[in-house]
């Protein structure tokens, strides 16, 4: 069994050892971080993770696709729906298979709306942790007006499930585009004000300025994704590098900065709030009436409300559901790694199929288990103090970690 | 702006392809990329090629994972892989390599002095399907407890059996043994 006595380690002179988390306001989850502190000055720091760890990739192997769908809602939980349609990407990848061009369109639409929740909860905590408690109310109001169309568009609004293999679950409500519309405006003002707020505040500015400097070599050493990658001058983004769903219609930048440290970082997020503010009103434009799942029955399941209303929708419905080595999804015996942009960074899958219904392998490249290594490095040297400025403005989501 | 070069896949594709010659088990095209699958002895010297070669320049450490192919519906060479994704910010091609690791010898050199991510990701590996990385400097359990036996990833590895947690054998680690338990 565990023991703490295993882990008490040899003091030397004048330091102090010091544990901070797995559960700690600062520490954003299930975070733990063993330091070593001389002072205010942290001499050592070790990540420990793995208190979320669910067994994701084991539980896939025993899932059905599309039942794997329901665990990539825990993934990163701040934004559900960039998981739900990576996995969805990734498994038509894998199939050949296109969905309908308004399915298409709905998945981007709420692919930018997730990502406006996840960034502006980020940038909210991060101010909220130097001790600006205003930002995060600001902010917690425009992500609770998304969580209300969330939960209107896909019925819950955490775990939304929405996609699936070929298509999506419901189609959109009515009054949907007036809504979303409203929420742009205000999120418009709300990023200003955020701007208006920190970019020259004297003590924002002295918190985030030049603490957690990450080069440009260590970004792509470690392999270090996203918004944390853009502020450190590496532009990569998968919208532009091989887009996905309709990203290559859309205009839209990639927002970068080449200072690498917390301040970069909040601003690229911010500046990336105004370019899907962007991509939302366009693809808005682009949204018009049609089918929602592919036609492929053998791959796509049917509308669940012609499932009630005729036969042959209903016997493919029964051909997709049931277990067994005749029903299913079947799929080509390949592998296949498939990746989308989440807010976060590079959301990858994965998948070795072995002609089954069921993945033979899933793995799950988080963009959190790749960004968190590099912080035990960046509070070598730094302020204790730092600890929250750098670490909320990687946005390391413990569900995505740890999986 | 990093961009995906269609083109340019090929020529790196012809040019492992040169460079390992009779050591490349399979070469295959995938939507975006090409996978090479190779030995476990070649997998470090390929990828040292591959990320110091003038010409490719694949320095953008993406993913690291392991897989088992325990009665797989198609042979493999070996029945544990480990599949590392690269990118080339030079010229705008991901890369796959697949190092098959042996069942009786799951061992595999190191790429965690090549690339600094590949550290957490090895360990993960370890933890999950048990594949030893040689000269990897703190190879331990990443998400498992320290003191949690078996690897779960691995494909004998029942997903459910082993009853109640109360009931499991009460086992205690013995400080120093280091990541053989």
């Amino acid at each position: 069994m565990y023991s703490y006595e295993n882990e008490v380690v040899e003091q030397t002179e004048n330091t102090v050892h010091l544990n901070v988390g797995p559960s700690h306001p600062a520490m954003h989850g299930t975070l733990r971080v063993k330091m070593e502190v001389r002072g205010e000055r942290v001499i050592k720091a070790e990540q420990e993770i793995g208190y979320l760890h669910t067994g994701f990739e084991k539980l896939g192997e025993y899932r059905s696709y599309n039942q794997f769908i329901t665990l990539t809602d825990r993934l990163n939980y701040f934004s559900p729906l960039n998981n739900n349609i990576g996995f969805a990407v990734a498994v038509e990848e894998l199939l050949g298979l296109v969905p309908p061009r308004r399915c298409q369109v709905i998945r981007t639409l709420l692919a930018e709306l997730s990502r406006l929740a996840d960034h502006s909860l980020c940038v909210g905590a991060l101010a909220m942790d130097l001790g600006a408690f205003t930002s995060i109310l600001w902010t917690f109001v425009e992500r609770e007006k998304l969580y209300d169309v969330f939960e209107a568009v896909t019925g819950t609004r955490l775990t939304t499930s929405y996609t699936r293999v070929g298509g999506i679950a419901f189609d959109l409500p009515e009054g949907f585009e007036s809504r979303v519309i409203a929420i742009l405006d205000s999120m418009e003002s709300t990023v200003e004000k955020l701007r208006g707020s920190f970019y020259k505040n004297r003590i924002f500015l002295d918190r985030t300025e030049g603490t957690g400097i990450i080069t440009k070599e260590d970004i792509e050493s470690f392999g270090i994704t996203g918004p944390m990658a853009r502020a450190s001058g590496v532009a990569y983004d998968l919208r532009k590098y091989r887009p996905y769903l309709i990203y290559d219609e859309l205009e839209f930048k990639v927002p970068t900065y080449t200072e690498g440290d917390s301040l970069a970082r909040y601003k690229v997020r911010l500046d990336e709030m105004d370019e899907s503010i962007k991509i939302i009103r366009q693809a808005l434009k682009l949204l018009e009436p049609g089918p929602i799942n592919a036609l492929d029955q053998k791959h796509a399941l049917p509308d669940k409300l012609s499932t009630y209303r005729d036969m042959e929708s209903m016997i493919h419905h029964f051909k997709m559901i049931m277990p067994g080595s005749e029903h299913g999804l079947h799929t080509p015996v390949t592998d296949l790694y498939s990746s989308t942009e989440a807010p976060n960074g590079e959301l990858g899958f994965h998948i070795v199929s072995d002609g089954t219904s069921n993945p033979w392998r899933i793995r799950i490249r988080g963009c959190s288990m790749l960004n968190y290594p590099i912080f035990g490095r960046l509070m070598e040297g730094s302020m204790l103090s730092d600890l929250v400025a750098i670490l909320a403005s990687f946005n390391i989501i413990a569900g995505e970690l740890d999986r | 702006m990093l961009i995906y070069q269609k083109e340019n896949r090929l020529s790196v594709a012809a040019k492992v392809e040169g460079f390992l010659g009779e050591k490349l088990l399979t070469k295959e095209e995938k939507t975006d990329y090409f996978q090479f699958s190779v030995k476990a002895a070649d997998a470090k010297t390929l990828i040292r090629f591959l990320k110091e070669d003038s010409e490719l320049g694949f320095t953008y450490f993406i993913d690291m994972c392991g897989a088992d192919y325990l009665k797989y519906p198609v042979a493999m060479p070996e029945r544990f892989a480990v599949i590392t994704t690269l990118i080339s910010p030079k010229l705008g091609v991901r890369v796959q390599v697949r190092a098959f690791v042996s069942d009786a010898e799951p061992r595999i050199a190191t790429l965690s002095d090549v690339f600094e991510g590949a550290n957490w990701t090895e360990r993960e590996a370890w933890d999950l399907y048990g594949i030893e990385f040689l000269g990897h400097p703190n190879l331990k359990r990443v998400l498992l407890p320290e003191d949690y036996e078996g690897y779960p990833l691995r494909k004998d590895y029942p997903q459910r059996g082993r009853g109640e947690r109360s009931s499991f054998p009460v086992y205690h680690a013995v400080p120093g043994t280091g990541p053989k338990d």
